[in-house]
């Protein structure tokens, strides 16, 4: 049997960061140091996975098909609707490769990662969260926003970047932390008892990961703890003597992010591996997991862009008071403007290339269309076109979860104009001739309907800021 | 194949106009009753005489049966229409063409709209169900994106083009504030308009149409009959109309700075009416105004100036009630607000009054006389995706 692995991974940060020390002064409780990730008040869980997943596929092996994807989130948009059917639609994934969700409490994402690789053909595992918290609660500053995505296969599927060597895992029914469906935040029981139990759990799904690997401990040279509950971690690592193989997390900078955090830990750490290098991932959560892989000589060439830490480089800050707004928590003054209406299920349904793939048309002297004309045959997908900034205007009248409405006329390379909506930006930033990317987001949400379209948004980074690229 | 228009067939010979504003004790009902009654006592005639009518509505109401009812006509055909903004100028244009067809003796064309039982500011379009992506900006900022376009193309400074666009404003609050039907009616100087915060874009308040409730009718029969109504009908001389395609909307080559589907309509109108030189043939214009940026782009579109300098005729009064070429006497949708369904034919009925030297003094222009032409211009929608209406309507019959 070939050998399974990691063929391609990638992270999505959301651009805004709250300052922990902000907390506070508002909430008169809570806080802390560094700043958390923010998303988007037109992002959650299903376009932060989509995010991810794009930057992901965009470093995979040329041609390769996926045949499942496995979406894990404590956040779902929807119950009792899949939300990974959403993500297989903006990443254009074949019809017959199924989408699943592995929703609701943090080890499911470890789940997802497990189910996806014993497949044994590609898959697309996600995973992706929002932290909330009551204001001033331990969740709300620990928390942080973020998507991490892994393309698992065989190395038949092409060069495995890291190799799965070992797994091991354990299993107990005790409580540690609970939210009844409906609730805001979730509710912590005594640190110290989890800190017992995380530990045992952990040492025994360590050792039977190593025994699976025919390693030692001191042939591990990396390990990432994805877990919500930093003491027993920090209790883990002392136990299991990791020193300083035990990679610093995200925590000054992001947050735990939740059914994020196992995959965001491990991008963050192929980042920075060698070659050959075993790399531990331990997610302690309602029991235990440890995947041991082995990096391989493909990583270096195959990283995807952008890292984790240039994402993290990147963020701009958020007020808390907007924090609070966009995550429902200060339910503000709406705009005096009529709520626009719920997308229609069977318009959306014949749309599904435009809406949510963003794929346009073009016709035979090579025009492109957005959205698609009915006359045209060829279609022509534009999610990974740049853009040039026409002309744009600021909103102030227009009806919109976080106004204004900062909008853009953008012209794509290669052929192609839209009026769109911009995003990640504040409104004195934009100018003419600026360069913009497409992301997909959240329009608003009508009637229980999240409205999902496609955004520009500023390129900040690397040769298609400024149209090298083009 | 060819637009031949109905020069000459067709004869304005009553018309009647509501005051526009924010009518809290008026219904529907109520304002069509008031715009029809007066158009009937002005063509001398009763509405069992008028054998068809076309309601324009944009969304005051579905079909024929809003006018029927508060009318209580009895077997008459009454055809609801809707074309975006435009929808008065549409009611008008089906009711011209159905009498010069033969069709009908006397038409009726009647434009309301009841903007304000809505409860929001400004205009909100019906909802139709859509797949959610349709672009959600309001008019004002498709609008906003003119100025800036302009100012780039013509190489004219911003703060500069702040205070043409400003200009536009106080000329058609000037207006309105002599006109007892508008809804505003004060005076705003360019320096006022310009120290108003803005709402999209480089727009303000003030740069945007006012809304208001409204009503306007017309009475049109065949041209040869005309003078057993009134002795100084309207003879209509062209009405054009242009449904965009929306490629303004995806085509990189359109620069925001000119509304094709107003160009191509305008030059139609012109050729139906056999008119060669707008600026010298035109005594007065009423155009939609919707925003001041719109305004300044159809001075050219309409080929009332050349490219690119309408900012300055702007400037330099080309356009005021005592201009060269008075624009909006009335007061525009600036002072009028904008009932959807009745604007276009609010716009003609101040070419009923100035071409028949019935405006009061105080706004009468006095390019009548040697000039016995008015435009009207009405649109519906957006840069880049719009309907345009033009018609020209005259005193005289050709000779």
């Amino acid at each position: 049997m070939a050998s399974r692995g990691i063929l391609s991974y990638g992270a999505h940060l959301p651009y805004r960061r709250l300052d922990r020390s902000e907390i506070r002064a508002v909430a008169g409780t809570g806080g802390g140091k560094g700043t958390r990730t923010v998303a988007g008040y037109d992002e959650d869980a299903t376009t932060m996975g989509v995010a991810a997943a794009r930057t992901a596929l965009a470093a995979a092996p040329d041609g390769l098909v996926l045949r499942s994807l496995w979406f894990s989130t404590v956040a779902p948009p929807y119950l009792d609707k899949t939300n990974a059917t959403a993500v297989h639609a903006a990443l254009r994934l074949p019809a017959d490769a199924p989408a699943y969700d592995v929703n609701g409490a943090v080890r499911s994402a470890a789940g997802a990662l497990w189910a996806g690789v014993a497949t044994g053909k590609p898959a697309l595992v996600i995973g992706s969260d929002l932290r909330t918290g009551r204001p001033g609660s331990p969740d709300e500053a620990t928390g942080g926003d973020a998507a991490a995505a892994l393309v698992v296969g065989t190395a038949d599927d092409g060069p495995l970047l890291a190799e799965v060597i070992g797994t091991g895992g354990a299993t107990e029914e005790f409580l540690d932390r609970w939210r009844t469906p409906g609730d805001t935040g979730s509710k912590l029981w005594e640190e110290r008892f989890g800190e017992n139990r995380y530990v045992a759990l952990g040492i025994a799904a360590w050792e039977d990961a190593l025994k699976a690997a025919g390693l030692t401990a001191d042939q591990v040279d990396r390990v990432v703890i994805a877990t919500s509950h930093a003491r027993a971690a920090a209790s883990l690592g002392k136990k299991l003597a990791l020193g300083d193989r035990l990679q610093a997390g995200l925590d000054a900078t992001v947050g735990f992010a939740g059914a994020a955090q196992p995959g965001l830990l491990l991008a963050h750490a192929l980042d920075q591996a060698a070659p050959g290098q075993v790399v531990a991932l331990v997610v302690l959560a309602d029991g235990a997991d440890v995947v041991l892989f082995r990096t391989t000589e493909a990583l270096a060439a195959a990283r995807p862009s952008p890292s984790v830490a240039d994402q993290v480089a990147a963020g701009a800050p958020i007020a808390y008071g907007k924090y609070l707004a966009w995550r429902g928590y200060l339910p503000v003054e709406p705009p005096r403007r009529p709520e626009p209406a719920r997308p229609s299920a069977s318009a959306a349904g014949r749309s599904t290339g435009w809406k949510f793939g963003f794929v346009g048309s073009q016709d035979t002297e090579g025009e492109v269309h957005l959205p698609p004309a009915p006359a045209d045959d060829a279609p022509r997908p534009m999610a990974d076109a740049a853009g040039t900034i026409v002309t744009s205007t600021i909103d102030r009248l227009a009806y919109s979860p976080s106004p204004p409405v900062v909008f853009a006329v953008v012209d794509f390379d290669g052929g192609g104009r839209l009026p769109v909506e911009l995003t990640d930006v504040d409104a004195d930033d934009v100018v003419i001739g600026g360069r913009v990317e497409m992301t997909f987001r959240k329009l608003f949400t009508a009637d229980g309907i999240h409205n999902y379209f496609w955004k520009a948004r500023p390129i900040r980074t690397g040769p298609a800021a400024t149209g090298e690229g083009s | 194949m060819g637009s031949h228009g109905i020069r000459d067939r067709v004869a304005i010979v009553g018309m009647g106009c509501t005051r526009f504003a924010e009518h809290w004790d008026k219904g529907v009902d109520e304002l069509l009753l008031d715009a029809t009654g007066e158009a009937f006592a002005a063509a001398g005639v009763t509405k069992d005489d008028v054998d068809a009518y076309w309601l324009g509505t944009a969304q005051s109401g579905m079909s024929g049966m809003v006018l029927a009812k508060p009318l209580q006509l009895e077997g008459k055909p009454v055809t609801r229409v809707e074309n975006m903004c435009a929808t008065g100028s549409e009611a008008l244009r089906q009711a011209s063409y159905a009498v010069a067809s033969g069709a009908y003796d006397v038409a009726m064309a009647v434009g309301v709209e009841k903007v304000k039982d809505s409860g929001y500011q400004g205009l909100n379009a019906f909802p139709i169900p859509t797949d959610g992506t349709n672009r959600t900006l309001t008019a004002a900022a498709m609008f906003s994106m003119v100025a800036p376009a302009y100012a780039q193309r013509y190489g004219v400074d911003r703060g500069e083009l702040r205070r043409v666009l400003a200009r536009i404003a106080s000329k058609n609050h000037h207006n309105g504030a002599r006109n007892e039907r508008a809804q505003f009616r004060r005076e705003m100087s360019v320096d006022q308009i310009c120290a108003m915060p803005s709402v999209a874009g480089d727009l303000s308040v003030f740069d945007c149409a006012g809304v208001a409730d409204g009503a306007a009718a017309a009475v049109v029969v065949r041209a040869e009959d005309a003078h057993r109504y009134t002795d100084s009908p309207l003879y209509v001389k062209a009405l054009s109309f242009v449904a965009g395609n929306g490629s303004g909307l995806t085509d990189p080559a359109y620069d925001y700075t000119t509304f094709p589907e107003i160009a191509a309509c305008a030059a139609d109108a012109y050729a139906q009416a056999g008119v060669t030189d707008p600026r010298a043939e035109i005594a007065m214009a009423e155009v939609h105004d919707c925003f001041t940026p719109t305004e300044l782009v159809l001075m050219e579109d309409l080929q009332f100036c050349e490219r690119g300098t309408a900012w300055k005729e702007i400037l330099a009064g080309t356009f005021d009630l005592d201009g060269d070429l008075p624009v909006n006497p009335d007061g525009g949708l600036k002072s009028f607000g904008h009932p959807v369904g009745a604007s276009g034919l609010r716009m003609m009925f101040e070419a009923w009054l100035q071409l028949r030297g019935e405006a009061p003094e105080e706004r009468r222009i006095r390019t009548v006389g040697d000039r016995t032409l008015a435009l009207t211009h009405n649109l519906g929608g957006y840069p880049g995706e719009m309907v345009s209406f033009v018609s020209i309507i005259g005193t005289q019959p050709s000779a």
